[in-house]
């Protein structure tokens, strides 16, 4: 098929069909569409291993599984919710929504496009396959910490090469994104008019572009000194195993707000659309957005505190750290302003919206008592942690995710999805994530250290209203997959407008949008 | 063709990306398995580059096809532009990790090794009698002694080399512009022999390196602790870096030969050229921080 | 059914706040909240922890009052018209940038005020060396001729005890309620004197650890080739627990920290019978490698130098193997022997080592294998270590019928 480039190029684009669609899928709705697939599979993968890690905590004693396997759970969860649901899900959303947003026919990369979903599924395949090799899969956390992740058995390569590849991956699709939004937005579409989305999703991309190589770099140190001789890890050779920790977080914490910059962006879609009023204070909305990303590549160390740094460096790390809290208030007043003196309805994309307005505003402040390091001395590497990243990263990105997800679902598939259902799902979903993880702050704060198969008996209890929250949460999931799945077979037809307060170039569009959207580049004042 | 400069071209369907996907996944499998010792590696290994040398010839030509057959508008040109400045810069960002491990070993776990800052303790329990010192392989002197590379013999001159590569692929970017071809054609082969003979001096200081010292070499591998891993992770990357870099100066050498670019389209000589310069900056790191302070 | 839900929301939202407030009641119980500890710096850690609380339940309250006011107030169904010409006001931005970094500066600067605080472990009355191991910790009390406790080193190991160590396998049929302080009780615990300025250095033998004792405030993190400091002053006599809380491999769970609290004169009698026994405890000295390893200092380390030159029963060195196999070797090769094949440990029963040649079998033990999870074992005392190679050669079908003396040790070491 090498000739297909001179093969009518500018014949009217007929979608191809079959398996070719999706293999040599150029389209960025394609693609999109793939990326989501691939992550709400992921996303079921990752929670179906954070089932077994909740059923192990059920009740105090070791019940299911050996400790060691209950590392590899703990491990391979978050690798799986992290690159693999999260990540992809925004970079499906973008993939969607980005060219029709900006007014672009498709992405600027298409083919490049392509290869950065396709490595996705090689890097989980190498990384899923060591839960059947000799010595299972890694166990050292997801934060790979040396000289513990050495003593992974025979997936540590594959570890580090699908690390290599997810981070391949996100920066194509990030480079991607940068280039679709400064080249490819339709005349007039100045960058201070450009959907919110777009916004975080450009900066996000920024934040991908300048942290994953960082991680690449890091686990090929990894590799060196496990293999090759390198002592950049070990005190003995003038190395030490605090500086995987500081590239780590280089890397990591701009990571955490990659995963929620593009929620940002999405609930700034929704709140305006259902309180039928423009997003109060878009500019300052903008500014903040941009000090988060910078602030978020001088604040790593927050997650080091009790490694035992100069004190300077603890007392400089904690205060850029509360800083951000500054720019995410911001944003938190502008929604609350938005929605004052608005018109609101309450369908379930805007309760989505609420649920991470609330709960990621409560995620928030765990982080800023996180961020204050005498106090972190005790919290550390307790369950208070845990419950501090699940509030941000569950009601916070993954509730964005499905909030994006229902509000465009009509314009994708061109029907309405099934309401009452939508709203069942959100209750559900928004008691039960608090029944799993707000008990987490209670044993944390009273002493139960992560990472742990088993505890101490005091701690019973608690253990016990999180696994049950878990389950439920986890069984109402696949109530969104049924929603889902019945919107794309069918539904009441949807308009073009599909909301009545949806304002911004996606909406003007048929619903479902057309193949190649805007192969005439529409005119925005 | 006239109506490509007013409408965005969007390729239809194309296999190269799938493939270079099966590339990457047994050119992993291979790795991974041959670093764990087992025998398939190998062929998967081989397999893996042999399908990846595949895509990327079939990849790149049917960009280069379409490219002269004029289907690219301005905006094209553009997004390929943006597209390699961004690569450009998560590459500088790769790069800057291992400078961040230069820069900790040196000014922080070194010296805490030898006692500074809050470790008194580190170094009167664990190391005593170490004294930080640049260059180290630590306290346990991880693979023996060894000598430092000095920066004024081969580095220097490979930093002349780099530097006058650097001018001369702009003066081949201004014939181009200028549409002298023959100024064009010299210039651009002087700059990837340059870029080869860069490698070549380096896999001889490499060659100079890892030899005893009693053979008159310097002892001085990768193991060597981390005076050792840093020297060669930095220089082993930039070198690899060049190598490409080279590699694609001769890809686009051999455009220039068959007569590709106009003095106002040649995005891919330029993204050659911007990555030239990238691993010259890369290497001026390399001489001050690594070889000379 | 719609209405319903409408109704719903409200009340739901209420139930919320209505849990919010109820937390704080609640927060004197222990269980709840962080332990306010019997140091001063776990109380102003607690302090500082409850200030940063109600500052965020505040705001949490202005800014959902908020929220749920227009939730309320601004419906559709309530025929509420959008005010579309509210877009922004750079007064209000002003301000809602202004006093949040007030309240973080005024949050700032008590919490600097303890870190430096934490921070300055000089001139303390008792330094204990603490170093890590998978899965148990070290500790040694660093004397010195002109110390008001310590006159000499001493030091032993501190494992999880037998009994929450026999209920936590997998299946173990045993109910864990059962046993006291399960999982949060060692075999020998640590002994301090209480009003005393007592300096921790950390360090570790092979993985990150972390020394966590949530009443004596704070943690800190060992690292293998570095040490870090820490200090605590208990004003309290008591017995508190803790565990190790950094992700350490497979045991991480089962390292847990046991402190006692003594009076001063409790405390000295303690290290006299100690230091009488110990005479000198095993000394941390670094390998080629950078890998740290316990060089016996001759005598066979911890409370054993009795037992070097006298020989011992088959009988003895069966019972005394059996207890110090299930304390040192049983987490990896698992206490009947068979090993772990997910965690590449192999068996022991029928191993080609095990029941095969004696010297090879001490070689394992005393050098460990390189490279692999399985370290050495030389900081154990002869007699332990003859006793647990003689129990694995006779032990789960291994009838060998060999055993070795505890003088065969000195001699291959
Ligand atoms: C989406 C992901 C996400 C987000 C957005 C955040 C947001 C924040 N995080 Fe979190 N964090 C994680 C994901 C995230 N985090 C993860 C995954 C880990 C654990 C990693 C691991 O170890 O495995 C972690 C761990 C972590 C730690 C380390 C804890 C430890 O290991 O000991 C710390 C410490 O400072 C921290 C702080 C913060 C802060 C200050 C914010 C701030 O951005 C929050 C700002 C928001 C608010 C404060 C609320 C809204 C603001 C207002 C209403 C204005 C007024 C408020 C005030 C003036 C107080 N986080
Ligand atoms: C985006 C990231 C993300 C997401 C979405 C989640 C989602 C969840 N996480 Fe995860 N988690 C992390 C990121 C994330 N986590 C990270 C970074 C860590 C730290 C790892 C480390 O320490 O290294 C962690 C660790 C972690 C722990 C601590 C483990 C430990 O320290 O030992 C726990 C324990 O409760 C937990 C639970 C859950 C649960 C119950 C969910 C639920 O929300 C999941 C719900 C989803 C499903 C359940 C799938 C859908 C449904 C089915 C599969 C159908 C079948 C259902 C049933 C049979 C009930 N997670
Ligand atoms: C941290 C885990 C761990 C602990 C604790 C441990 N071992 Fe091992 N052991 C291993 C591993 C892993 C191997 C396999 C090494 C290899 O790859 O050859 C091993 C191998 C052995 C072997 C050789 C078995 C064979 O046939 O190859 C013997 C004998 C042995 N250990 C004895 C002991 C004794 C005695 C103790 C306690 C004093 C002990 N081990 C504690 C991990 C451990
Ligand atoms: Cu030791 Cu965890
Ligand atoms: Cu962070």
């Amino acid at each position: 098929m090498s000739h297909t480039a001179e093969a009518h190029h500018d014949d009217h684009h007929d979608a191809p069909t079959g398996i070719k669609r999706w293999l040599f899928a150029t389209n960025h709705k394609d693609i999109g569409t793939m990326y989501l697939v691939f992550s709400l599979v992921l996303f079921f993968i990752g929670g179906a291993m954070a089932m077994v890690i909740r059923a192990e905590l059920f009740q105090p004693g070791l019940q299911f599984v050996d400790p060691g396997f209950f590392n590899q759970m703990t491990t391979m969860h978050a690798l799986m919710m992290i690159f693999g649901a999260v990540m992809p899900a925004f970079v499906g959303l973008a993939n969607w929504m980005v060219p029709l947003m900006v007014g672009a026919p498709d992405m600027a990369l298409p083919r490049m496009n392509n290869w950065s979903f396709w490595i996705l599924p090689v890097a989980f395949s190498l990384l899923l396959s060591t839960l059947f090799m000799p010595g299972g899969s890694p166990a050292g956390g997801w934060t790979m910490y040396p000289p513990l992740v050495m003593q992974t058995g025979d997936a540590f390569p594959f570890l580090i090469f699908s690390v290599h590849l997810m981070g391949m991956s996100s920066i194509m699709g990030a480079i991607n994104i940068v280039v679709t939004i400064m080249n490819m937005r339709a005349p007039g579409m100045s960058l201070l008019k450009m959907p919110l989305f777009v916004w975080t999703w450009l900066i996000t991309a920024y934040l991908l572009i300048l942290a994953m190589p960082v991680l690449a770099g890091a686990v090929t140190m990894l590799l060196t000194d496990e293999y090759f001789g390198t002592s950049f890890f070990n005190a003995g050779g003038g190395g030490d195993p605090l500086m995987f920790q500081h590239v780590f977080w280089f890397f990591g914490h701009p990571e955490v707000y990659i995963m929620i910059l593009p929620a940002f962006g999405i609930v700034s879609q929704i709140i305006p659309t259902f309180a039928r009023k423009p997003l109060f204070g878009y500019d300052s909305m903008v500014y903040a957005t941009a000090s988060i990303a910078f602030l978020s590549f001088i604040v790593w160390a927050h997650h080091m505190f009790t490694v035992g740094m100069p004190l300077a460096g603890q007392l400089f790390f904690m205060f850029s750290t509360m800083l951000i809290a500054v720019p995410t208030g911001v944003k938190v007043f502008n929604w609350m302003t938005t929605m004052w003196k608005g018109s609101m309805t309450f369908e379930t994309p805007m309760l989505f919206a609420f649920g991470f307005l609330f709960l990621f505003t409560i995620g928030g402040f765990s982080g800023l008592m996180l961020g204050i390091t005498p106090a972190d001395f005790q919290y550390h590497d307790t369950y208070f942690v845990v419950a501090h990243f699940h509030y941000v990263l569950v009601p916070g990105a993954v509730f964005a995710i499905m909030a994006g997800v229902y509000f465009w679902l009509p314009k994708w598939t061109g029907h309405m999805y099934n309401e009452k259902l939508g709203k069942l799902h959100f209750w559900l979903s928004a008691i039960f994530v608090n029944v799993t993880f707000f008990p987490q702050h209670f044993v944390g704060l009273a002493g139960m250290p992560r990472r742990i198969p088993d505890y101490a008996t005091q701690f019973a209890d608690f253990n016990m209203i999180s696994s049950i929250g878990a389950f439920v949460f986890g069984a109402s999931q696949l109530l969104f997959v049924y929603i889902v799945w019945s919107c794309v077979r069918g539904g009441e037809k949807a308009t073009q407008q599909v909301w009545e307060g949806a304002e911004g170039l996606e909406w003007t569009v048929p619903s479902p949008a057309p193949h190649h959207t805007f192969e005439v580049a529409p005119e925005v004042k | 063709m006239a109506h490509a400069s007013d409408r965005y071209y969007v390729p239809h369907g194309s296999p190269w990306p799938i493939v270079g996907s099966v590339a990457l996944l047994l050119l992993m499998f291979g790795i991974a398995s041959t670093l764990n010792g087992a025998a398939i590696g190998k062929i998967s290994m081989l397999a893996g580059a042999a399908v990846l040398l595949f895509m990327l010839f079939g990849w790149f030509g049917i960009v280069i096809k379409e490219s002269v057959d004029g289907f690219y508008n301005q905006q094209v040109d553009r997004s390929f532009r943006m597209g390699m400045a961004w690569f450009i810069a998560s590459e500088v960002m790769f790069f800057a990790a291992f400078f961040g491990a230069l820069f900790y070993a040196r000014q922080l776990s070194l010296p805490w090794l030898g006692g500074e800052g809050n470790n008194f303790f580190t170094n009167f329990l664990l190391w005593s009698g170490f004294e930080n010192e640049w260059p180290s392989n630590g306290p346990a002197e991880i693979g023996g002694d060894f000598k430092a590379m000095g920066p004024w013999g081969l580095p220097a001159m490979n930093t002349a080399i780099l530097l006058t590569s650097g001018v001369t692929i702009t003066i081949a970017h201004h014939a181009l512009r200028a549409g002298n071809r023959g100024m064009l054609t010299l210039f651009l082969g002087l700059t990837w022999v340059l870029g080869f003979l860069f490698v070549g001096l380096q896999g001889y200081e490499y060659a100079h390196a890892y030899h005893d010292i009693a053979d008159g070499g310097l002892s001085l591998r990768l193991d060597s602790g981390i005076y050792g891993s840093t020297f060669f992770m930095l220089t082993g990357f930039h070198g690899l870096h060049v190598t490409l870099g080279a590699t694609m100066l001769i890809v686009i050498w051999f455009r220039v030969l068959k007569g590709h670019f106009t003095p106002d389209s040649h995005f891919a000589f330029e993204g050659v050229a911007w990555y030239w310069h990238f691993v010259d900056v890369v290497w001026l790191g390399l001489f001050i921080f690594v070889y000379w302070l | 059914m719609r209405e319903r839900f409408r109704r719903f929301i409200p009340s739901a939202v209420r139930g919320v706040i209505v849990f919010l407030l109820a937390i704080p009641a609640a927060l004197a119980d222990w269980e709840v909240n962080l332990m306010e500890g019997v140091t001063p710096i776990s109380r102003d850690t607690f302090e500082l922890h409850m200030i940063i609380f109600w500052v965020c339940v505040v705001i949490a309250v202005v800014v959902f009052g908020v929220i749920i006011y227009s939730l309320y107030a601004f419906r559709h169904s309530r025929g509420a018209v959008p005010d579309t010409s509210m877009l922004h006001s750079t007064k209000m931005e002003i301000v809602w940038t202004i006093i949040p970094i007030g309240i973080l500066v005024a949050m700032a600067i008590p919490a600097a005020e303890t870190l430096i605080r934490i921070e300055d472990t000089r001139s303390p009355d008792l330094t204990i060396k603490v170093t890590g191991y998978q899965w148990k910790w070290h500790y040694e009390y660093l004397g010195a001729p002109d110390d008001a406790f310590v006159k000499n080193n001493f030091g032993f190991f501190s494992n999880i005890d037998a009994a929450s160590n026999a209920a936590r396998q997998v299946d173990s049929g045993i109910d864990v309620y059962e046993i006291e302080h399960y999982l949060r009780n060692v075999d020998k615990r640590v002994v301090v004197p209480v009003n005393r300025k007592v300096r921790i250095l950390l360090t570790s033998n092979d993985v990150l650890h972390a020394w966590w004792v949530p009443e004596l405030g704070g943690k800190r993190d060992a690292i293998p080739g570095f040490v870090n400091e820490m200090w605590f002053l208990a004003e309290e006599p008591g017995v508190y627990r803790g565990q190790c809380a950094e992700l350490c491999g497979r045991d991480h769970g089962f390292m847990p920290i046991v402190v006692e609290v003594q009076s001063e004169d409790d405390f000295a009698r303690w290290v006299t019978e100690q230091g009488g026994a110990a005479g000198g405890g095993p000394e941390v000295v670094v390998d080629a490698g950078g890998a740290m390893t316990t060089a016996d200092s001759g005598d066979g380390g911890a409370g054993s130098s009795a037992a070097v030159d006298m020989d011992m029963s088959f009988d003895e060195l069966m019972t005394r193997g059996e207890a110090a196999y299930l304390t040192n070797c049983s987490a990896c090769h698992q206490p009947n022997g068979q090993g772990l094949e997910v965690g590449g440990f192999p068996a022991l029963a029928g191993s080609a080592i095990a029941t095969g040649d004696l010297a090879a079998h001490v070689d394992q033990v005393l050098n460990g294998k390189p490279g692999t999870a399985m370290a050495s074992f030389a900081y154990l005392s002869d007699a332990d270590i003859a006793a647990i190679i003689t129990y694995e050669r006779n032990a789960w079908g291994n009838d060998t019928g060999e055993m070795i003396q505890p003088a065969d040790i000195k001699a291959a070491r």
